[in-house]
Parts: C-alpha cells; sequence; structure tokens
C-alpha cells in the first residue's frame, strides 16, 4: 500500500486505525514515510508511542517487526545468530565427502541457510516492514551504536558473510521512555518527535474510539479529572492508557458520574504510586471531583 | 543542475529565511549543522507551507533533537515567522556574525534574545522602524540577577594529578557483570563463533577452543552535590572532583543542589576544566545560598530519579546534612531515593573528629535512608575524597 500523500491524509490513515492524532504527530509521521527517515518518538509512559507503529503496520498493511529493548540486548538476539551446531555438522559431512578445497568450505559454513534471523535482520529482508524498536533506553549503548548502521543505510554488515541492504527500507519507529537518555548520534538519524499528553478533546475522541461502551457525562467527567490531574505535583502522572483503564473500571462498577468515594476505591487504576493515591485520596479527590463536573459541563 | 531546469522550491523568500532561523537555532544552542538545514528543507517540500502549524511541526521533527530544545524553538519560531522584518533582521545579524557562542544558560527566552541580538549591542532603534527584537531583548532584564562563582581553574600538571587520583576511585560494587561477552583466554564459556572462524584456517578442524566471558562494567553514577553556604569551603575541591570523575568515568550525571536542583552533567563532560567551571556558574543560580536538601531530592525523584538512575546507578550524595529547612520532607525524599538505586553512598564532610555523632536533624532524617555512610574528616585534598569513597564499605550502625 502506498503511503499518504499529504499530512492530512496521514491523520486520516491513523484514525482509520483508531489512532486519534494531532497535527503535530501526523506531521511527523508523514515526514518520517515521505522522507524515509526513522521516527524516534519520546514521551511519558501509556502516551501511545508503541500504538503509532502498530497502527502504521496494520493499515498500511505491512509486517510490523518488534523488538523489545532491554539491558544486555546484544547482537544475536536482535539481529542475527549463527547456527553452530548445524555449522558443526556441516563440517562433519564435508569431512565424509572429501572436501579438502578450504574456500569452498568456508563459504558453505557461513551462508545464509546457518543464519538464524532475528528482528533487525528479519526487518531487512522479506516482505517490506514496520520495525518498531521498543523502548530504546532500556537498552545501553553499546547496542545503540549497533543500530546507526541499521537506521542510516537500513543495512546490516555480517563479518562472515557481507552486507546485507534492505530491498524495500522498512518503516522505522523507535520509542524512549527517558529512562536514560538515548545518544545524540540516533537522535541526529532520526525524526524527533515528543509525544505529549492529549488535550481534553483529544483525549476524549481516544477515550471514545478505545472504550465505547462509556457513557458520555462519565467519560466527559473522567476526561476533566484527569486533565485536572495532570495539572498537579504527583511523581506518576496518568496516560492516557490509564484514563482508558479507569473509565472502563468505572463503567464496570455501573458508574453514571463520579462521586468522591467512588474515585478514591478505584484511584489505582489511575495512579500507581501509593504516596500519589495517598495524597489524593480524601479531600483533595472531593476538591477535583468537584471542579472535574463543572469543567465537564464544557466539554458535553 | 541545468539552467533550463525550474528553480527549486523556497529559492524565493522561504530559503535564505529558513538557513537564517537554522543559524538563529544553532546560536541558542541547538547543535544544528548544514546537513540539517537541508533535511529542514526537504521536509518542507513535503508539506503544506501555507499552513503553519504544519511547517512548524516538520521543522520541529527536523530540527530537534532533544524534548528540551522544544521550547526554545517554539519561541525562535514564534518570533521569526511573526515578522518578516524581524526575520530578515535576524538573518542579517546572523550573517554578520561569525562568532559561536559558547555560554548557553539555560533559559530559553534569553537565549532566543541572545542569539537574534548576535554578541553586539543591540542597533539603536531607528525612529520609523522600532527593531521588533527589544520586546525580547526586555525580557533579558526581568531575569533575576544570578550570583555566579568564580573558580581558580586548574593548571594542566593539577588536572593530570587529579586524573591520577580519580583512577585510583573505585567505588563499593564497581564491578557489575553485564550480559555481554568477550573473547577471553580465561572465560568460562566456549566462543562457538569465534572457535568456528578460528577452524577455517585448519581446514574445518577444531585445534583449540576459544573463550568468552562476561564484560565488567562499572555502573552509572549519580553525584548530588551540595554547595550551599556551609558546603563553600568545599566548592572548589568538589567541582574538580566532578570535573575529573565526570571525564574520567563512563556513564556519570552530576547535579548540584542549594535551594534549587541543576542537572550540570553536560557542562561538566567539557573536557577543558576552565570552560566547564564556566558553564556550570551560569547554569548554578544558588551558589553559597541556604540548603533545602528535601525539596532537592524531591524534585531529582520526580523530575531525573526515572531518567538517570537506570541500569543499577549508584548515588553518591555530597552534603553536610545541614537543612534549611529543618528536614521538613527529607526522610521521604531520601527513602524514595534509596528504593529507587542500587545503592545510596552519603559522603559528609562535616565531621571534624571520630567520635561524631549526627546532630542536626537534616542528618538525622537522612541516616536511617542511605545504604552507606561516608564520613570525610579532612577534606582538603582531592587525594582525601578518593580514598574516602574507594575504602571497604563501614560496618553498618544498628537503625
Amino acid at each position: 500500500m502506498s503511503f499518504p500523500r499529504t499530512v492530512e491524509a496521514t491523520r486520516q490513515l491513523l484514525a482509520a486505525g483508531g489512532y486519534v492524532a494531532d497535527t503535530a504527530l501526523a506531521t511527523s509521521v508523514h515526514l518520517a514515510l515521505a522522507m524515509g527517515r526513522p521516527l524516534f518518538l519520546e514521551g511519558e509512559p501509556g502516551t501511545g508511542k508503541t500504538e503509532i507503529a502498530k497502527v502504521l503496520a496494520q493499515q498500511l498493511d505491512r509486517r510490523l517487526v518488534r523488538l523489545q529493548c532491554y539491558d544486555g540486548l546484544d547482537l544475536a538476539a536482535a539481529a542475527y545468530e549463527w547456527d553452530h551446531a548445524r555449522q558443526l555438522m556441516e563440517i562433519r559431512l564435508a569431512e565424509t565427502a572429501g572436501v579438502t578445497d578450504r574456500e569452498r568450505l568456508s563459504d558453505d559454513l557461513y551462508d545464509r541457510r546457518f543464519l538464524t534471523e532475528r528482528p533487525l535482520l528479519s526487518a531487512l529482508t522479506g516482505t517490506p516492514a514496520v520495525l518498531l524498536i521498543d523502548e530504546l533506553d532500556r537498552a545501553d549503548e553499546p547496542f545503540e551504536a549497533f543500530l546507526l548502521e541499521i537506521l542510516a543505510d537500513f543495512q546490516i554488515t555480517i563479518p562472515e558473510l557481507g552486507t546485507i541492504k534492505a530491498e524495500t527500507p522498512p518503516i522505522v519507529v523507535i520509542t524512549s521512555n527517558r529512562t536514560r537518555e538515548v545518544h545524540d548520534a540516533i537522535r541526529r538519524r532520526c525524526l524527533y518527535h515528543w509525544v505529549d499528553y492529549p488535550d481534553a478533546a483529544r483525549e476524549r475522541a481516544i477515550l471514545r474510539l478505545r472504550a465505547p461502551g462509556v457513557p458520555e457525562l462519565l467519560s466527559a467527567q473522567v476526561i476533566a479529572f484527569v486533565q485536572k490531574l495532570r495539572a498537579g505535583d504527583y511523581f506518576k502522572l496518568p496516560g492516557v492508557a490509564e484514563t482508558i483503564d479507569w473509565a472502563q473500571a468505572l463503567t464496570a462498577l455501573d458508574a453514571h458520574e463520579l462521586e468522591p468515594e467512588l474515585v478514591d476505591d478505584t484511584l489505582g487504576a489511575l495512579l500507581k504510586y501509593q504516596d500519589d493515591i495517598a495524597r489524593l485520596r480524601g479531600a483533595e479527590t472531593a476538591k477535583l471531583v468537584a471542579e472535574a463536573k463543572i469543567a465537564a459541563t464544557r466539554l458535553l | 543542475m541545468t539552467p533550463g531546469d525550474a528553480p527549486p522550491p523556497f529559492a524565493g523568500a522561504l530559503g535564505p529565511n529558513l538557513l537564517a532561523f537554522v543559524r538563529l537555532l544553532r546560536r541558542a544552542g541547538l547543535p544544528l549543522g548544514p546537513a540539517d538545514a537541508m533535511e529542514a528543507s526537504r521536509a518542507l517540500t513535503l508539506l503544506d507551507i501555507a499552513s503553519r502549524r504544519q511547517v512548524q511541526a516538520g521543522l520541529r521533527a527536523t530540527l530537534v533533537r532533544r524534548h528540551d530544545q522544544e521550547e526554545v524553538f517554539d519561541q525562535a519560531f514564534a518570533l521569526f515567522w511573526r515578522d518578516p522584518e524581524a526575520a530578515k533582521h535576524a538573518a542579517a545579524m546572523a550573517l554578520m556574525d561569525g562568532v559561536k557562542d559558547t555560554s548557553r544558560p539555560p533559559p530559553a527566552s534569553r537565549r532566543v534574545a541572545e542569539a537574534l541580538q548576535g554578541d553586539r549591542p543591540p542597533p539603536p532603534p531607528k525612529v520609523e522602524e522600532p527593531p521588533p527584537l527589544l520586546e525580547v531583548a526586555m525580557t533579558v532584564s526581568e531575569r533575576e540577577r544570578l550570583m555566579q562563582m568564580d573558580f581558580e581553574a586548574m593548571g594542566a600538571l593539577e588536572i593530570a594529578a587529579a586524573k591520577q587520583e580519580i583512577r585510583k576511585l573505585h567505588l563499593p560494587l564497581d564491578e557489575r557483570p553485564t550480559r555481554r561477552f568477550m573473547t577471553h583466554p580465561a572465560g568460562a564459556r566456549i566462543d562457538l563463533r569465534a572457535t568456528l572462524r578460528e577452524s577455517m584456517r585448519t581446514g574445518g578442524e577444531i585445534l583449540g577452543l576459544s573463550h568468552k566471558r562476561r564484560v565488567q562494567r562499572p555502573p552509572p553514577l549519580v553525584v548530588l552535590c551540595d554547595i550551599s553556604g556551609s558546603m563553600a569551603r568545599y566548592a572548589q575541591i568538589l567541582l574538580h572532583f566532578l570535573h575529573a570523575v565526570a571525564n574520567e568515568r563512563d556513564r556519570v550525571s552530576t547535579f548540584l543542589f542549594g535551594t534549587r536542583l541543576s542537572n550540570v552533567t553536560r557542562a561538566l563532560k567539557n573536557h577543558d576544566a576552565e570552560v566547564a567551571f564556566e558553564m556550570v556558574s551560569h547554569l548554578v543560580p544558588d551558589w553559597s545560598g541556604g540548603t533545602r536538601i528535601g525539596d532537592a531530592l524531591e524534585t531529582f525523584n520526580r523530575d531525573w530519579g526515572r531518567r538517570v538512575l537506570g541500569q543499577g546507578a549508584v548515588v553518591l550524595l555530597i552534603t553536610d546534612g545541614l537543612d534549611r529547612q529543618g528536614a521538613a520532607g527529607l526522610g521521604e525524599a531520601a527513602a524514595r531515593l534509596q528504593r529507587s538505586c542500587r545503592r545510596l553512598i552519603w559522603l559528609n564532610p562535616l565531621l571534624r573528629w571520630e567520635g561524631f555523632q549526627p546532630k542536626s536533624q537534616g542528618a538525622r532524617a537522612l541516616m536511617p535512608h542511605v545504604h552507606e555512610h561516608r564520613p570525610v574528616h579532612n577534606l582538603n585534598a582531592l587525594r582525601d575524597l578518593v580514598a574516602s569513597l574507594s575504602s571497604p564499605p563501614p560496618r553498618r550502625s544498628p537503625r
């Protein structure tokens, strides 16, 4: 499937996949597609960074290749691995067949047959793909250095085999939660976009798409409450994912409107640190609920 | 391009304007090169340039690399595209100016204003056409006057000596096994890939095995250093220590605090101590003032903890525990800090004799929440500091 030609078409493409993007994000995605550059998405957890890659893959009818990063992620797990057992077997077979040509043995041994593809290599070969490198901040610096070749030229150099270049460059989406600063060299090769918390109108649209069962009044109050909460000074602010969870939790409890006690009982869906919950619970909740109810009337 | 070709899309006003804009951003501290300007101009050809929001988003995607640069960018963009006269003026200023501005104090409005002005004083306003930049320049004077600190820079010999000392620094738990392997003759595991490659020389016959072992690596180090009045006497030596550590070790983040918390990591990474100190003194507004340790730690936990404490970081907290606020909130903040790092080491330079007990409220609040309390009885030289940090951890006193 071909890429959308304008920013508006990109926004509609994402919307068709259930992703409500603002102009800035749609522009970044559009440019990443049109310029063939990796898209580097940074932002707080739960703001829908990973989702963009999934929606792009689904809407552009491409394979999604996901690489979840972790500390110590190495080549063998991320890019490729030689199948040593089969290589040893090959040596045995060559011996029994009486092969004495050392050059040929070397060529036979380092053949693509013995190469196990891991996500990065797999994204470069085969059908066109969307490569999602998720939470790059969790990997360590040596891995970032290795990524540079892939991001700049969409190729991997394997010492024993040579350089493998992608026929169709994959769409690359990199996400980071900023648990560590990702190196400038990576950033330079990408288009950068900071994924912020959505404003009330956009969050409402997201909620409507993602949790269609939530009553209108409740949904407006939930959004107003969360938006007010995000202005506060909490250790971990709720992301969109938490908003959706919470709205669904309230709906499951048959709530039609926010009530202070109900909010207190379900805070665990919204805030994930005990200090934050303790701070909000009680008087603060009542105050925010009252404010949210007033603000919600403007949303409806 | 042959003369017969159509002109490039932005040969008119936008081309030079874009270049001037990139130059302006560069002067405001964004590290941009010619390749970035080309990328930005390519991006513009793909967008609807009548839409200001698209242009802004597109330029931001190509010219901004970090979240904290976005504010500078947005301000510069607003200024630049609001008024074509301002744009031309800025472009002219930027063209005239060949000097690279190295000082980068943080507030965005001032940086943009300075970048627009160049290094010269603002031009005298013409009667019929007041320079549109005046409004920006005014905000500079509104900024609070910051207290600055001068440090004697070290000579080349002293720097060399300091680096020698720092190499002796060996924090507890300094060797951490990573999940990465390297070929090593004494390794416990067999490196099959290397073994097979080796065997190619002998026609597939495996004559000897190659081994590998885990790479050992020191954990990230986060230093939180108190620079309040009571610590002033140590400021010089501490700063030299921080500078040497930041340059000698991998993965070091440095924060200074008095009444506020300042991240000076990037400034201290500058190899030239003099330049580094100059940058630090610009960044830090509260030398030799009061201390609010609780606030500083809370700010650190909220804004930085999750960004720099990953991968098993060791935190070195350098403070005398004398808190202006009487330790309000210090216990909770320290407890959270202790839970989010691998090891919290408190280096306390107040103790001047062996029998000292931490009596101040701050010290008493801090004490139960540190993994290690390292008193420095005599902090006159970098050597004392390194020796104190490298000695084996003291026996923990019962809480």
